[in-house]
């Protein structure tokens, strides 16, 4: 698969990273590189392989429902920018 | 040309849970902005979820009642989109291997029967809420819903009509409160709908595009925003133009939908394995463990109550809307068993239309199983009237005399006359007072039997039995 200039960008906005063309041709560089070597890894035959769906064979723990937090919201708000009414302030978003 | 139409719904049912799905904060509704977001909800650097068993428990539970396969191991995705109220940049969701997979539900509309396949269920958190009333041209954040634990319940596009949509968002409607994991209060988003319409020449196979519709938060309004759909799509399609895949909005007061984004706006989620969190596995054992738990489901009561009731199937189906009916008829028809149309009658007339316009629950009913059972079967051996009986229900309603029958009717003078001398006699003193009415009756007016029948229930306060005054009465007028 090869790559071009205009997916990096496109892959950094979505990422909301911000590039500049120089960075961008040096990603894309890095990026086929990457991408070469899985193509090097899908020469192996992995048919009878289960995919993995994390890098550690465990399975996940869980808890007990129940309410264990307490309200802090007055701690977490005191390093937000903008606050009012027990909210947190954002520029306007509407979708 | 005909036109068919194709729907799936996407539904959102809120699990019941205390705490969050990987926190452990409250979900208690209606409480002060972020007092309920804690640093994992807030997604503070460094914080870890911790999956909540009671979420994973509910998820199975459905599973199970659809029928469907429960996977394991299940594993958590990343759903990753920018938007304020979603702190982390991500939604924790399911992408591959969800919870639950397949499955079906029966429906009805009118008489037809139908089973709906379900594609897949799976557990995801909920994000927080935006409010856009004004603060200074800013937006206030509210991060109390953030990581509330949902289940999004995914139907294959089985269903041809905004009537069929209806059908099979009630019925799981009914089924998540009926397994107690959801409590379907749709006013505060506890069970949301979105619908996926699409229209195609009747009799092919191939699907049109589709556009989904988001924000249906009533039943009513799932049926109107499909008609108005499906509409617009074949005007679009008979004009000889074609139909754009899009995201659409249902706007309630103009009864429309309009665009919210289209499909080259659409989002690119980008989904991949959440690394903070491990596959989960659930052994047999608890797949067993949860099918005990499982309480007789509304399609199982629905046939019985036809079956050994000899209910209609509307019947059957009006009962079994909720837990708390079915198990409200159920304790009344124990008392009754041969009185089961009775009883139906009376819970599904009386007694609801006394609830709605109280709004309240029948869990909250004042009048019993028993005691109800104790007025229907005093209806059943003719002691009182129908009519008589509304004015005892009405005094149990309002716990006099201990709420019993037959305090209530001996209290109130309410017993039947259904003695014939006793009736023959009033009958006769009417008679000889209305000589004006019986020579009109005689003559053919049939208007006049009304009028007298009428003078001698109120000679006897309504208290005489109807059937018995007719057929005396119309004996007498032969004579």
């Amino acid at each position: 698969m090869t790559l071009s200039v205009d997916d990096v960008k496109r892959v950094a906005n979505l990422a909301r990273i911000e590039i500049n063309e120089d960075e961008s041709k040096q990603v894309l560089a890095q990026l086929s590189g990457v991408f070469s070597l899985i193509e090097q890894m899908q020469a192996v035959d992995t048919s009878n392989i289960v995919p993995m769906s994390h890098a550690q064979d465990m399975i996940q723990r869980l808890r007990e429902d129940v309410v264990t937090e307490s309200d802090q919201h007055i701690l977490f708000q005191s390093i937000a920018p903008q606050v009012e009414a027990g909210l947190y302030l954002v520029p306007k978003v509407i979708e | 040309m005909q036109w068919e139409i194709v729907i799936g719904l996407e539904i959102h049912a809120q699990l019941s849970t205390q705490s969050k799905i990987f926190s452990g904060a409250s979900t208690a509704y209606g409480a002060q902005p972020n007092t309920q977001a804690c640093g994992v909800d807030i997604a503070l650097p460094g914080v870890l979820p911790v999956l909540n068993y009671g979420a994973v428990e509910r998820a199975i539970k459905f599973g199970l009642a659809i029928g469907a396969k429960i996977n394991s191991p299940s594993v958590f995705a990343r759903k990753n989109y920018f938007y304020p109220d979603l702190p982390k940049g991500y939604q924790i969701s399911q992408f591959e291997l969800p919870v639950v997979q397949g499955g079906s539900i029966k429906i009805q509309v009118g008489n037809i029967e139908k089973a709906v396949r379900l594609t897949r269920a799976h557990l995801e958190e909920d994000a927080g809420k935006s409010l856009h009333e004004d603060f200074h041209g800013m937006s206030g954040i509210d991060l109390n819903r953030a990581g509330t634990p949902l289940l999004e319940i995914v139907s294959e596009p089985d269903l041809r009509s905004s009537a069929e949509a209806a059908a099979y968002a009630k019925a799981l409607h009914t089924l998540v409160r009926w397994i107690g994991i959801c409590d379907g209060n749709m006013q505060e988003g506890s069970f949301r709908c979105d619908a996926n319409v699409s229209v195609r020449p009747r009799g092919t196979e191939k699907l049109g595009t589709r556009c989904e519709i988001k924000n249906l938060n009533s039943f009513r309004f799932l049926e109107k925003a499909i008609d108005f759909e499906a509409r617009r799509q074949i005007e679009i399609l008979e004009d000889g133009g074609s139909i754009r895949q899009e995201t659409r909005l249902y706007d309630a007061n103009r009864d429309e939908t309009r665009t919210m984004r289209s499909k080259e706006e659409a989002h690119d989620y980008r989904y991949f394995p959440d690394p903070d969190l491990l596959p989960l596995s659930i052994p047999k054992e608890w797949i067993e463990q949860v099918k005990a738990m499982l309480p007789e489901l509304p399609e199982a009561r629905r046939n019985r109550y036809i079956e050994d009731y000899g209910l209609s199937s509307y019947d059957a189906s009006v009962l079994t809307a909720t837990r708390e009916t079915a198990d409200y008829f159920e304790n009344t028809v124990k008392q009754l068993p041969a009185q089961a149309k009775l009883c139906a009658n009376w819970i599904m007339g009386e007694v609801s239309g006394r609830l709605n316009k109280e709004n309240i629950e029948i869990s909250q009913c004042p009048v019993s199983p028993v005691q109800l059972a104790g007025l229907l079967a005093r209806i059943s051996d003719d002691t009182i009237s129908g009519k008589s009986a509304k004015d005892v229900f009405d005094s149990m309603w309002q716990n006099e005399y201990g709420g019993s029958a037959d305090a209530i009717i001996a209290a109130k003078g309410l017993k039947q006359i259904s003695d014939d001398n006793e009736i023959e006699k009033l009958i006769d003193e009417v008679l000889a007072a209305n000589p004006q009415q019986v020579a009109d009756y005689r003559s053919g007016k049939e208007k006049a039997f009304n009028s007298l029948v009428g003078q001698v229930m109120k000679a006897t306060k309504g208290k005489a039995n109807p059937a018995q005054v007719n057929t005396i009465l119309k004996k007498k007028l032969l004579e």
